[in-house]
């Protein structure tokens, strides 16, 4: 039953807000659902919580099953905390509509925890989508002024790719023993190895595309560079993680042996999107872009690691999922402070924030080297888990993939350069006031990356029984 | 012992945390005191652990499971033995006095900064000293990417100036270069030995457990680590450029502690290293060739902190020779007599750049041996200690690395004297340009010229005094000493073999190198306490005025073209060929619908002629059977 709270408290959340004008009542109710929802999944991690099932489409046999492991419920966590951390750090923002607009956020957010919570495969793509539809109008209403094409080819992009996984749900269910949507009946579907690896082609491209992996990677700078700050946000903190889940919660165990037949190109697709990605940040003067490429070479070592199959790289997947999350978010926050108080993104007119706002530019930094896996920071735990995964999964495989190392060095360092240091430009001088709000939350959320980075014991704890049910034999 | 060894860790980052955090509120005496003080303590604190080894010998402790995995674990777990304990010595103890020096030299800093600068600086001492202690690989690696943090965050320490910032990314990005090498030669320890603890990987039946390509594979990789840290070729250019950094920096860091990393590392490892005859000579080639050619650059050069950086690079070469010939506890008695005399060097030049208001090049000083005294003393035991001459210490560290070079190889020993004939050229050269003939500054400078307040004449003293004396602890049985050190080491080095050199060949072995130094740093007197070096004339000199033209080489033969290549991925696969990709699809599929809707005409007859046909179509797809269409093919031939 508690499961539910986390669609129910922001889909009421959301509903209130369309009847509401009052800024101060907006935001409070925005960022009490928030926090709501937060205490909530520090809740469930605490304390031990039974599935929801209900009966949903009985035409079908399709239940409404909520249910949560650990690695739904380190998801949870990310989505719960990067809610309200986006709430309070954009609640300055000049938004028209900001009701509308939170409100969407909010359905997004239902959406989001649907998919990691949802135990039957119909239920998991019916908030898949869900997700996605808010994102559209968020985007194609509030985005910039290239919005509409980029929008229009994102949503066409991904929501091709959830048709192909829909196929494949529907063709696995029509030759289930019983007719059923959930994973357990899914899994002994009586299919040839020959389907079974087609059905597996069919979810992967709808995983493949959300994460994107390349070369299927294309609609996620645009879409980031021309959405609004906040959903940026969620996609690049949250919503790519829903491919990665779906790997996790679906793909690995469905087609165990197209997994394993597969992994190969996976993982060279992967290492090649790793260092195009890579090269390419190097050479983007738009803030936002650059964060955009860096995070596409991050997650593709994450699928990377997933496909290497091996239970520590998938430990070290666990764990990244929620790193990643947290450090891409507080990029974007500073991100968006910037291009917020001086009107651009261009890294060649910016300079000298260090001297300008001191606070903000160690915030920088510290999430900088976050970004590049310095030791005690979170991200060092994944990456070296997955590196060393892929180590073993083929050392030249991971030698070529180290390389990104060091264009990440070269990239995120560039950007602090010409963002942090030198003399005042012209448009940094005009960030006259400090963002408090925004910068009370990159304080907690880089206490965050070093707990976790020092100390990663509870990650590794939270998410040790979807590691058990990923490698039993 | 758990708490005492956990302290001299946490001190510093006490330190950090303190100004770091409080950079706004506490006035520059605060901040100074505290900032020393943490590592005045850490420094007693290591005395505790060092005596601790003395007398009950190496302790590990435990502290919790930093990395937790179902196949393998990283503890993290601290190890005080005979080599870190002394490298805690070196680092707390030159740390404190550098921190002391510090504190007048950059009092002209507001106190924010000057917070800043003192954050970093016991941040850098908290990893350099996690670096050491830790007892697994990680741990190292997490104090090995630290130290080149700290590095980083000090040579952009003044973040206004562009060209310091370069510095500072170029110093980071070399380091990470090596550091990939590190990090891939931990995966392949894990695959083989699925753990990283010193106590089961530094063993012989481990060592038994690798195959030779693993042992040579592995350390080579280690030794790319060591080459990006202690700046070896190809990875040394980094390290002159380091100097933009405050110069009690460049004492601490790119001098006497970080960039003798990697030496501490084989040092570790060298059972490992000893097991692969390939990577010895690797290593010994590589430091005695970056030995060599860091000599011919400093001795050009007229940047008075660009020559000591330069004989760093020089001396880090040799430390490495000394490492690629099994001399490893001459390598570890160098760095300590290194660090005494360099960091001595280093305070000493920051002691003639204060006086001198921020002026670093030789050939505007001349004369300071009367205005600024100490310094001028101080600064010539430095110059004696690093050319070799006895008994000062660098004579005998520099002596115990060259004797195990000639018994492994005579031509390694003629090329490591010709590269201390060198060094004492350009070392004395720097000191007579500096220090001797007639001042050359201007009319200003030569009125404010004055001796440096004690906090940074006490720290000269103290290095000089050490710099003097620590040959001590290594002296060979040769002149009737026991060297302590190499017995101190010997738990982790094994015993050093009785020398394989008669007496007779390691005297006159020594008498030579001696004086063919002694030779060419009374050449550089002669020279240059008259006269300065002009612009360099013939394409040689040229040609080493230039760094050999290694920087310009490395920028047009690889930075160049991989961000040409960047560029072409940006400007042409991704936005030609990829995206030009999905919009095409994009495209076709709506010229495709323009097209299509034509079907739709309105007229229902064509609606059923489509109905039927899609019908059949599904049949045969249904049912795999074309009987049917051979049924529609009757039906219309008869009518």
């Amino acid at each position: 039953m508690f499961l539910l709270l986390f669609l129910l408290i922001p889909i009421i959340a959301a509903t209130a807000l369309l009847f509401v004008k009052k800024e101060q009542a907006i935001n409070l109710i925005s960022i009490g659902s928030g926090v709501l929802t937060l205490l909530c999944a520090l809740y469930i991690i605490v304390n031990k919580t039974g599935s929801f099932d209900a009966s949903w489409l009985p035409v079908l046999n399709s239940r409404f099953l909520l249910q949560a492991d650990g690695v739904s419920k380190i998801l949870i966590l990310l989505t719960a905390i990067s809610f309200p951390a986006i709430f309070i750090a954009t609640v300055n923002n000049q938004t028209n509509q900001k009701n509308i607009f939170l409100s969407l956020l909010l359905f997004t957010q239902t959406g989001l925890m649907g998919v990691f919570l949802a135990g039957d495969a119909l239920l998991f793509y019916f908030f898949y989508e869900l997700a996605l539809i808010p994102v559209y109008f968020l985007c194609s209403i509030w985005g910039g002024e290239k919005r509409i094409a980029v929008t229009f080819k994102f949503f066409i992009y991904t929501f091709l790719g959830s048709l192909f996984m829909l196929i494949g749900i529907i063709f696995l269910y029509s030759n289930t023993l019983d007719h059923s949507f959930l994973i357990e009946s899914l899994k002994h579907a009586n299919v040839t190895p020959g389907q079974s690896a087609t059905a597996f082609a069919l979810f992967f491209i709808a995983f493949a595309i959300k994460m994107p992996i390349f070369p299927l990677h294309t609609w996620q700078p645009d879409t980031y560079e021309q959405s609004p700050s906040a959903v940026t946000m969620v996609l690049s903190a949250v919503m790519v993680k829903m491919g990665l889940y779906g790997i996790i919660r679906w793909l690995m165990p469905l087609f165990p042996e197209a997994f394993l037949a597969h992994s190969n190109m996976v993982i060279i697709l992967s290492v090649i999107g790793i260092l195009y990605a890579s090269f390419i940040a190097i050479r983007q003067d738009d803030l936002k872009r650059l964060i955009a490429y860096s995070s596409i070479a991050h997650i593709g070592l994450m699928s990377a690691a997933l496909f290497s199959h091996n239970q520590a790289g998938v430990q070290g997947v666990l764990v990244q999922l929620f790193s990643h999350g947290i450090n891409v978010l507080g990029l974007w926050i500073i991100a968006d402070i910037i291009e917020q108080q001086t009107g651009t993104r261009s890294m060649m007119a910016l300079g000298g924030l260090a001297k300008q706002q001191p606070t903000l530019a160690i915030l920088l930094v510290g999430f900088a080297f976050a970004n590049i896996a310095l030791p005690l920071t979170n991200a060092f735990i994944g990456e070296f888990l997955m590196f060393n995964s892929l180590f073993q999964f083929n050392p030249w495989i991971a030698a070529a993939a180290g390389v990104s190392v060091i264009l990440a060095a070269i990239y995120t360092l560039n950007m602090v350069q010409k963002v942090a240091y030198g003399e005042v430009s012209a448009a940094t001088s005009l960030m006259q006031v400090p963002n408090k709000n925004a910068q009370g939350v990159l304080i907690v959320l880089l206490v965050i990356v070093f707990l976790t980075g020092v100390y990663p014991q509870p990650l590794f704890d939270l998410t040790a029984d979807t590691l058990k049910q990923l490698f039993v034999k | 012992m758990k708490l005492i060894i956990g302290l001299i860790v946490l001190w510093p980052l006490i330190g950090f945390l303190f100004n770091g955090l409080g950079r706004n509120i506490w006035s520059k005496k605060v901040i100074a005191y505290k900032a020393t003080g943490y590592i005045v303590m850490s420094f007693v604190f290591s005395i505790l652990a060092f005596l601790n080894v003395q007398s009950n010998g190496a302790v590990t402790v435990h502290y919790f499971d930093f990395i937790n995995t179902t196949s393998f674990k990283i503890p993290f777990d601290l190890k005080v033995d005979a080599l870190s304990s002394l490298f805690l010595l070196v680092i707390t103890g030159v740390g404190s006095l550098i921190h002391l020096y510090s504190t007048a030299y950059m009092k002209e800093e507001e106190a924010p900064h000057y917070a800043r600068y003192f954050a970093y600086l016991n941040l850098f001492i908290f990893s350099m000293l996690l670096l050491v202690l830790g007892d697994n690989f990680v741990i190292m690696f997490i104090g090995w990417e630290g130290v080149g943090l700290c590095s980083y965050l000090l040579i952009g320490y003044w973040f206004t100036n562009s060209t310091y910032n370069y510095a500072a990314k170029k110093a980071f990005i070399m380091n990470r270069i090596g550091d990939l090498g590190f990090l891939l030669a931990i995966f392949w320890l894990i695959v083989k030995l699925g753990t990283l603890s010193y106590g089961s990987v530094l063993t012989a039946q481990s060592v038994a457990k690798l195959s030779t390509t693993d042992i040579t594979g592995i350390t080579l990789l280690l030794f790319v680590g060591a080459m990006g840290k202690s700046a070896q070729i190809p990875l040394y250019t980094w390290l002159p450029d380091a100097m933009a950094g405050p110069t009690p920096v460049s004492a601490l860091i790119h001098a006497a502690t970080m960039v003798t990393a990697g030496i501490y590392m084989i040092t570790r490892a060298n059972i490992l290293f000893s097991a692969s005859a390939f990577t010895q000579h690797v290593v010994a080639i590589v430091g005695i060739s970056t030995a060599l050619l860091a000599a011919t650059i400093a001795i050009k050069q007229n940047d008075i902190k660009k020559v000591l950086a330069y004989s760093t690079v020089s001396q880090l070469g040799y430390m490495f020779l000394g490492l690629g010939v099994g001399a490893y506890s001459g390598a570890v008695f160098h760095v300590i007599t290194h660090a005494f005399f360099k960091a001595l060097l280093f305070l000493g030049a920051g002691s003639v750049i204060h006086a001198m208001h921020h002026e670093q090049d030789i050939r505007k000083m001349g004369g300071l041996k009367s205005r600024l005294p100490i310094t001028h003393i101080t600064f010539l035991i430095g110059c004696i200690a690093i050319a070799g001459v006895p008994p000062f210490s660098g004579f005998f560290s520099k002596d115990e690395i060259l004797a195990a070079a000639f018994a492994k190889s005579p031509i390694y020993w003629v090329l490591g004297v010709m590269g201390a004939a060198m060094t004492a050229f350009y070392m004395f050269r720097l000191y007579a340009t500096t220090f001797l003939g007639q001042f050359r500054g201007t009319q200003e400078q030569a009125h404010h010229l004055h001796e440096s307040p004690i906090a940074m004449t006490l720290p000269l003293i103290l290095l000089a005094v050490a710099s003097a004396i620590a040959g001590a602890i290594g002296i060979p049985s040769l002149m009737g000493g026991h060297h302590w050190l190499s017995h101190q080491l010997a738990p982790i080095v094994g015993e050093a073999h009785e020398s394989v050199l008669s007496h007779s060949t390691e005297w006159v072995l020594m008498g030579a190198s001696v004086s063919i130094a002694v030779i060419a740093l009374l050449i550089a007197v002669n020279r240059y306490k008259r006269q300065t070096d002009g612009e360099p004339q013939t394409a040689f000199g040229k040609f080493l005025y230039n760094k050999w033209y290694v920087d310009e080489l490395y920028q047009n033969a690889i930075v160049d073209p991989l961000n040409k290549f960047a560029g072409f991925l940006k400007n042409v696969i991704e936005k030609n060929v990829i995206d030009g990709a999905v919009n095409g699809t994009g495209k076709l599929v709506q010229y495709s619908a323009r097209k299509i809707r034509f079907i739709q005409s309105g007229q229902v007859g064509n609606y059923i002629l489509f109905m039927v046909l899609s019908l059949v179509l599904l049949f045969i797809i249904w049912f795999n059977d074309i009987s049917i269409l051979k049924f529609f093919f009757k039906l219309t031939h008869k009518s």
